[in-house]
């Protein structure tokens, strides 16, 4: 289900202008990573897909729908959105009904519903935790209370808007692994994230926004190459990257298999 | 100046203990910071130290915890408050609620405390253009992106000028940049004399920054010592905690021969620049 941005501008009632034209197709089963500034428009951005956010101009097409035609119920059938506060998305008195609201509201019958929330808590590492209160979890552990209810409305579409945010290596893990075993299956799957090096790994395209604007596009070893747009937008290259520039390498290794193969190839 | 002896302790009706016996030490002007993997009891330590716990949460606590000398037991939360200013891990909820702007909300905290009107106001002009956030001044507190929610949820704390401060993950939300002024200020505070305990996963910052880090994991500090020394520690993956890549690819080329099996892996830029570059050890 491919995703089309076109010439969306979004001034919130206030009058801050968050998008200022931003055009973008994304195709069915891409992994697109969201870089940039605070403030840059990422979070209104991704708003717009699931309809919390309409377009002040311009249009948003999710497959053959246009959003501005569709109510928020009907347009999370296809996009499944992350909160980039977890608070903001939770409120039931447990784990499993906060996981369980998505399914049971796309009408699903109660044994597919109860096999995804299953799924869904187990891919997140929160089967023990399922009847606790979610006021009583970490941080952390209420951001994969998010994730878990998205992915337990299996939309063809995900967006995760900071999944990594306060997560420790083996979350940081297990949101990459998440993010890759759902492209596989043909989903779309866009974050939002200010950690360059998750950027890098796991996917096969990034923009880098700000003020309201798409700086940069494309693959990830082009676009942290260009590091004057990347600096305009308060962002850095991943380390290794960063590492083999001041090395005075000509290569951009994205990952630390590229960058020991990078090193063997080197005189001693 | 912070001490902890002996910290242990359970929310209410639970019965697992989150802090086990927990002993940390913060000297004053010294910037310290604390790793531990999710759920690991990290913000559990930070509500104890600034006396939230047990006031405000309740649960079972003991164990000695002593600010700049005195005992937070024997504080009134609004005593404790002005010792300790915590910087708390989501920052939509530090967000007092009470007031129209981002001005009134940086000023908010320094408004019963007897400081001249004249002097907030420069105060707060101050730490607002410190942390970048004056051309959000009118703005309401609510009509902002996160990152920039995080910037002035610190400004409310750093305007304060407690002694110690206590950030719990400040730099969750912040742009590489952003988390790199935070830290900056950071420094400059503590070169002032502010006591720094801080709560972060951002390694290669901590490298940076950190006078000392310790690691929380089962209750306690199981590691203490040098940056360096503790943030390339190989066990840090098996912790959770994770490494930069900076260590992973150290560890990498020693796997593959391509570096020297003794000596400390990097994890800063520099650190990697001195072990992979042409002057390095290989
Ligand atoms: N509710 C609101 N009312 C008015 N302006 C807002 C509101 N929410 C965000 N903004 C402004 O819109 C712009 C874009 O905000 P947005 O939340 O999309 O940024 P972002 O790129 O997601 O930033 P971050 O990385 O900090 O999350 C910012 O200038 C922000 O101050
Ligand atoms: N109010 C509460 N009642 C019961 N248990 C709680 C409560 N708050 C936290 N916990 C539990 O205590 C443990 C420590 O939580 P804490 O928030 O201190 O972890 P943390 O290290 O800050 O994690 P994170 O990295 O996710 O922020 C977790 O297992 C959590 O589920
Ligand atoms: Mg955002
Ligand atoms: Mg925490």
């Amino acid at each position: 289900m491919d995703i089309t941005f076109d010439q969306l501008r979004y001034t919130y009632a206030s009058g801050v202008e968050a998008l200022r034209g931003v055009s973008l197709a994304v195709p069915t089963g891409q992994r697109l990573a969201i870089v940039g500034q605070n403030g840059a428009g990422k979070t209104t951005l991704v708003r717009h897909l699931n309809g919390i956010f309409r377009p002040t101009s311009g249009t948003v097409r999710i497959g053959d729908w246009t959003t501005t035609d569709k109510q928020i119920a009907e347009l999370s059938a296809r996009v499944g959105y992350v909160f980039q506060n977890p608070d903001e998305q939770l409120f039931a008195r447990t784990v499993r009904a906060d996981v369980a609201f998505g399914p049971k509201n796309l009408g699903f019958d109660e044994q597919r519903a109860s096999e995804l929330v299953d799924a869904a808590l187990a891919r997140t590492a929160l089967t023990r935790e399922a009847d606790a209160h979610p006021h009583h979890l970490s941080l952390s552990e209420r951001k994969r209370v998010a994730i878990a209810a998205v992915l337990a409305m299996d939309t063809p579409i995900v967006v995760l808007d900071e999944p990594t945010t306060g997560q420790d290596e083996r979350g940081v893990r297990m949101v990459a692994s998440i993010t890759n075993e759902l492209a596989a299956e043909g989903r779309t799957v866009i974050a939002i994230t200010h950690d360059m090096d998750f950027a890098a790994e796991n996917f096969e395209r990034v923009i880098v926004m700000a003020q309201g604007e798409v700086h940069a596009d494309g693959e990830p070893g082009e676009v942290f190459s260009h590091t004057d747009a990347l600096a305009k937008a308060a962002v850095e290259p991943p380390q290794l990257m960063r590492l083999a520039r001041e090395l005075g390498w000509r290569a951009h290794p994205l990952t630390v298999e590229s960058f020991v193969a990078q090193l063997a190839k080197k005189p001693q | 100046m912070i001490r902890l002896r002996g910290v242990s302790y359970a929310y209410p009706d639970t019965a697992n203990y989150v802090l086990a016996d927990l002993d940390l030490s913060v000297g004053q002007g010294e910037v310290v910071g604390v790793v531990g993997a999710s759920g690991a009891g990290k913000t559990t330590l930070a509500k104890i130290i600034a006396g939230f716990i047990p006031s405000i949460e309740g649960g079972v606590l003991s164990g000695d915890i002593d600010v700049n000398g005195v005992a937070i037991s024997s504080l009134t939360l609004s005593e404790a408050v002005a010792q300790v200013g915590l910087v708390i891990q989501n920052p939509f909820n530090q967000i007092s609620g009470a007031k129209f702007t981002v001005l009134e909300e940086i000023a908010f905290g320094l408004e019963n405390t007897g400081v001249p009107r004249e002097e907030i106001a420069e105060r707060v002009q101050a730490v607002a253009k410190q942390l970048r956030v004056d051309h959000l001044l009118d703005r309401s507190p609510y009509a902002l992106s996160g990152g920039q929610m995080q910037l002035v949820a610190i400004a409310s704390m750093v305007v304060m000028r407690t002694p110690v401060l206590v950030m719990d993950e400040p730099t969750s939300q912040l742009d590489p940049g952003g988390s790199r002024m935070v830290f900056d200020i950071i420094s400059q505070l503590t070169d002032l004399g502010t006591t720094v305990l801080i709560f972060e996963h951002k390694i290669e910052l901590l490298r940076e920054h950190a006078d000392r880090v310790a690691v929380l994991a089962d209750g306690r500090i199981t590691a203490e010592g040098a940056p360096r020394a503790i943030l390339s520690d190989p066990r840090l993956e098996k912790w959770a905690i994770g490494t930069t890549r900076y260590t992973r690819a150290g560890l990498a080329a020693r796997d593959t021969g391509l570096a020297p099996v003794t000596g400390e892996l990097p994890v800063s830029m520099p650190d990697a620049v001195e072990f992979f570059g042409p002057s390095g050890k290989h």
